[in-house]
Order: structure tokens, then sequence, then C-alpha cells
């Protein structure tokens, strides 16, 4: 066991020099990860870099090799694992509930085994949407509301820790809007939520910070803006105008950033260091009014995670 | 290791009950028992050119050898799912991130399926005590309870193995294609298998030990189960009746059942792997 400091007992969330071999395959290779409680927390990578054997690591499903994991304070395995594991709610990817259960009788089952009091399984078929569907069996559910009444599941028993394997799968672009508000809700109230997405746009407005995992490592973790900071992948700068004011505004542009701009069919594309973003702003300003629209694109999360997990 | 709680294997085992109730298995089971058992009771002699009921030891003997082909099938296609059917639809990793430990959810699974079986093979032949009910005499309706009770008990056993091979497997399919291997080792195969060596080592086959063997086959401690001294039913029991009389001691006998009950559960706690 590695030693375990008091901060990282305060953390939701703890991993030291966590490793999972099976057999000659490293599916995870020396994890550490902090935490903190309240945090929405990310977790992306390709499929096999060892993002679910950390989830179920987490769980207490799998026992790893090498390393301690500490959930809410608390080891999740061994005797006190009743009390760890009622800290926590879980969504697994793809989970197929049972369909000769109605949507309340689904959640009385599970709260029966969370130990969550059964008179709050009304309120949260509401919360998530399902109130009028309480009472029709789950075989006649569509796969948002699936979905939606897995992630109620999650929410019985008032979890410290939530863990989010792919959770807006099949869900509509406005249960997608809600299940983000429940969960800013939720964090509010000092939940903290891991989640995986293979929708990185999703995740990259939402998340506090992410982790990028490949080849059972962690790449890198940190807010999306440190990422970009860190990853240093450039900025693009596009300008519209007229061909005939290009030739100045380049020259402009090149004086102060020190990268040549390209020319396109509705004005200039520029690739600078995300450092020089004033510097286009001041080579632009003499140009006024002639400048008929400026957009700046950040580095997305799509760009950094294929160039941290390659 | 945490201690065992109840409330999480009652809970398990009250949802695999009822969902046996609702899609009414358990009802069409028992109707399978009653409709097959009343067919027995009145033309089982018809080979021997009588019809009509002729005595409870003749109708126990030829629903005997129903219940052997019957119960072991049922009680396999009852369990081989409970496992690997929760593995294949992703909500096992699910159950197993709750606070319920693995014994307990097997144990849940076991009891909730348990139940349904008994159920049904109680109430199934149970009806027909009803309904034979002039034709008992104290003596027969005790011999009666003894065959309802090792019906049950097969039952079970074959539901603790059919619980093994679902946490065994894999993928659904492969659980269902075992379980119907096992079903043809137990019920078909392994006595013709006993028969075959006694026949051609001329009788000498393990020697004394030979009826031990049957042991190992919870349907032919079913058999031997039931045995009656009657001569005329002792040829229904095939190799049943060659075991000795120590062996036949129902105590006995009902422990060796109650281990291949619990045997194959400890095997199956024992290899489940989230």
């Amino acid at each position: 066991m590695a030693s375990i400091s008091p901060a990282s007992e305060q953390m939701a969330i703890s991993l030291r020099g966590v490793h999972k071999h099976f057999g000659a395959l490293h599916a995870v290779d020396g994890v550490d990860l902090d935490i903190p409680p309240g945090e929405l927390f990310g977790l992306i990578g390709h499929n096999g870099a060892g993002k679910s054997t950390l989830f179920k690591m987490m769980l207490g499903l799998l026992a790893p090799t090498a390393g301690s994991i500490l959930v809410a304070g608390t080891p999740v395995g061994g005797r006190h694992f009743r009390a760890a594991r009622r800290q926590l709610g879980y969504l697994p990817e793809n989970v197929v509930l049972y369909d000769n259960l109605d949507g309340l009788e689904t959640l009385h089952f599970f709260a029966r085994l969370k130990g969550a009091p059964l008179q709050d399984c009304p309120a949260m078929l509401e919360k998530v949407g399902l109130a009028h569907a309480g009472k029709r069996p789950v075989r006649e559910y569509s796969k948002g509301m699936r979905q939606r009444l897995g992630f109620a599941q999650a929410l019985l028993g008032k979890p410290r820790v939530l863990f989010l394997d792919e959770p807006t799968n099949g869900l509509d672009p406005q249960a997608i809007r809600d299940f983000y508000a429940t969960l800013r809700d939720l964090q509010a109230g000092g939940v903290t939520v891991i989640i995986t997405s293979h929708i990185l746009a999703e995740l990259q407005e939402r998340v506090d910070r992410l982790a990028i995992l490949a080849s059972g490592q962690v790449q890198a973790v940190g807010s999306v803006q440190e990422l970009r900071e860190r990853t240093g992948l450039p900025l693009i700068v596009e300008v519209d105008m007229a061909p005939e004011d290009c030739h100045e505004a380049l020259h402009a542009l090149l004086a102060a950033t020190g990268a040549k701009p390209a020319q396109t069919p509705t004005g200039l594309q520029l690739q600078c260091a995300r450092t020089h973003k004033m510097a286009v702003l001041a080579a632009l300003a003499p140009l006024g009014a002639r400048v008929r629209d400026l957009r700046l694109q950040e580095p997305s999360l799509e760009d950094m995670f294929f160039g941290l997990s390659a | 290791m945490a201690a065992m709680e109840l409330t999480p294997i009652l809970t398990v085992a009250a949802k695999e009950f009822r969902d046996r109730m609702r899609n009414r298995w358990v009802l069409a089971v028992a109707l399978v028992f009653t409709v097959f058992s009343l067919v027995i009771a009145y033309f089982g002699g018809a080979q021997q050119g009588q019809v009509g009921f002729r005595s409870i030891e003749f109708t126990i003997a030829s629903l005997v050898s129903l219940v052997i082909y019957l119960i072991p099938l049922i009680a396999l296609l009852l369990g081989f799912d409970a496992i690997v059917g929760e593995r294949e639809r992703g909500s096992l990793d699910l159950l197993l991130a709750l606070p319920i430990t693995r014994l307990e959810l097997l144990l849940g699974k076991y009891l909730g399926l348990a139940a349904a079986l008994a159920l049904s093979t109680v109430a199934g032949f149970g009806l027909v005590a009803v309904l034979l009910w002039r034709h008992m005499s104290a003596g027969a309706l005790f011999h009666y309870g003894g065959f309802m009770l090792s019906s049950v008990l097969l039952g079970l056993a074959f539901l603790s193995l059919a619980v093994l091979i679902s946490v065994l497997a894999r993928e659904r399919t492969r659980a269902s294609g075992l379980a119907i291997a096992t079903w043809f080792f137990f019920v078909l195969v392994f006595d013709l298998l006993l028969l075959g060596l006694l026949v051609t080592t001329g009788g000498q086959f393990a020697g004394d030990a030979f009826a031990w063997l049957l042991l190992l086959n919870p349907a032919d401690v079913f058999r031997i189960l039931n045995v009656f001294s009657l001569e005329d039913v002792r040829t229904l029991y095939g190799l049943a009746s060659v075991v000795p009389a120590s062996l036949g001691n129902p105590l006995t006998m009902g422990g060796v059942m109650a281990a291949w009950i619990v045997l194959p559960l400890v095997l199956a706690q024992w290899r489940f792997k989230p």
C-alpha cells in the first residue's frame, strides 16, 4: 500500500500508483489522480485506453494489482465496502435494465439494495422527467427514457460521488441540457461527478477538469484551459475582409505575430501562438470597419485529445 | 470479507420470484405437472392393457420416471440465465457496484428461482393429490408427500447446477448449450454409461462400489429416494434398484441431495468474477 497523506483523505477520489495487469497486458499502468469534492471531472481516452478498467477499480469491482484507491476517504473494497458503496452512484455504459419491471419498481429495487428510502423514488422519476412513465413497463421505454431511468437509479441514496459512463448516449439535445443542469445542482451540493463521453465537444464546455488516458496512463490532467496552455496548439484567426484590404492586413499580422496569414476566399486565415491574441487585435484595429468579421478559434478538446493520446 | 446481510438477498430473491409469477412461469409449470400426472395416473397402465387408476405405488413409480426427465430440464432452463443474463445486458457491474456482495447476489438469485420452482412443483403435484384424494390411504399419502419433497430437492439440485453454469459461461448462448448438455449427461447418458460398463465387464465393474457411483448423479439419487420394496414396481426404477439397503436410507439420500444443492453453489461463488 502506498502511504496516504492527509490531503488525499479530503479528496472525493484519490488514486496512488494504481496498476492493473491482466497477464502481460498492463491495462492501467501507474495512475495517480486526485479529484476534490464537488468537481465535474471528465475521463477521456480511446477504446482500450484503460478507462473502463479504471472505472471498475474506482467502483471496487476490480482489485488493483498495485496501488491504493480511496473514494470519499475510504477504501472501496474490504470490510467497510457497504458504507463506501452507499456513497457511490453508478450508471454503466449501455446498461439494459429489467424489461418486465415498470419505472417505479425499477427504482424501488435499486433503492432497497442501496438502503435508500423508497419514498424518494417518485421524486427521482420526476427529476429525470419520467414521472408520467413510472407505471409503464421498461420494455416500452425509448432508449433515451431508459438512459434517464438509469441516471435516476444512480441518484438514489444521495451519493457523494457519481460515476457516469457515457451518460448522454441516446439523449436528445434538450435532455442533454437538462442532464447537465441536474449535474450542476448536484455539484453545488458538493457531489463529485466522474464522467466519460466520446462526444468531446460536449465535455469541453462542461467539465471542471479532465484527464486524458492512453495506454493505461494519464497523459494529461487539468482544465480545458490548462491543457490548451500546455499543448501549445495554435490559435486560428479568421478575418473576413474585401480582397483589396488583405494586403495591408497581411503585413500588419505578419509583423505583429511572426506568422504568415493565408489568403482565403473570404479574407485571411492565420495560425499563431495563443499568446499573440492581443497582438492580433492591435494589428487589425487600424483597419476599423474594413474588417467585416473576426473569429478566434481556440484549439478544441478534440484537437488536444488527438495531440496528447496519439 | 463483509458479514452477510439478509436485505440484499431477499430483495434480489423477491424480484426473481415476482418475475416468474408475473410472466406466469410458475402457473405454466404447475399446470404441466398436473396434466402429465393425471394422464400418467389414469393411462399409465395402458401398455399392459389397463386403463384407469391402479395404485398409488404404481402411479408414483410412473411419475418418478416422468419427473426425472422433466424437472432437471425445467430447472436448468430456469437458472442458466441467472448471472450470464445480467452480465450480457450490462447490469451485473451495476449490481456489483451496489452495497451487495457476490455471495448475496448469488444466493438471492438462487433463492428466488428456487421458490418459484418449489412452488410450481408443490402446487402442480399437490393438485394431483387433492384430485386423487379418495384413492389414497394414510401410507400412500406419506409416500406421495415423500415423492413431492424429493421432486423439489431434485429441482433445487439442478437449479444449483444451472446457476453454476450461469456463472461459468461468458455468453448466454454458451450457457444454454451447457445447460442442455448437462441435462443430456445426467438424464440420458450417465445411467447408460454405467450400465454399459457393468455389462461389458460381466458385472465386475467397480464391484461393491458400483452403487456408490449412482450418487454422482442427482437424478439417480432422486430415483433411490423413491424406490419401493414392492416387487411389481421395482422394475420401473432401473439401476436404482441395485442399491443396498444401507444406502437407501432416506435421510442419507436427503443428505446427498443437499450436497448436490450446496456444492455447485459453493463452486459458483468461488468462480464468480465481475
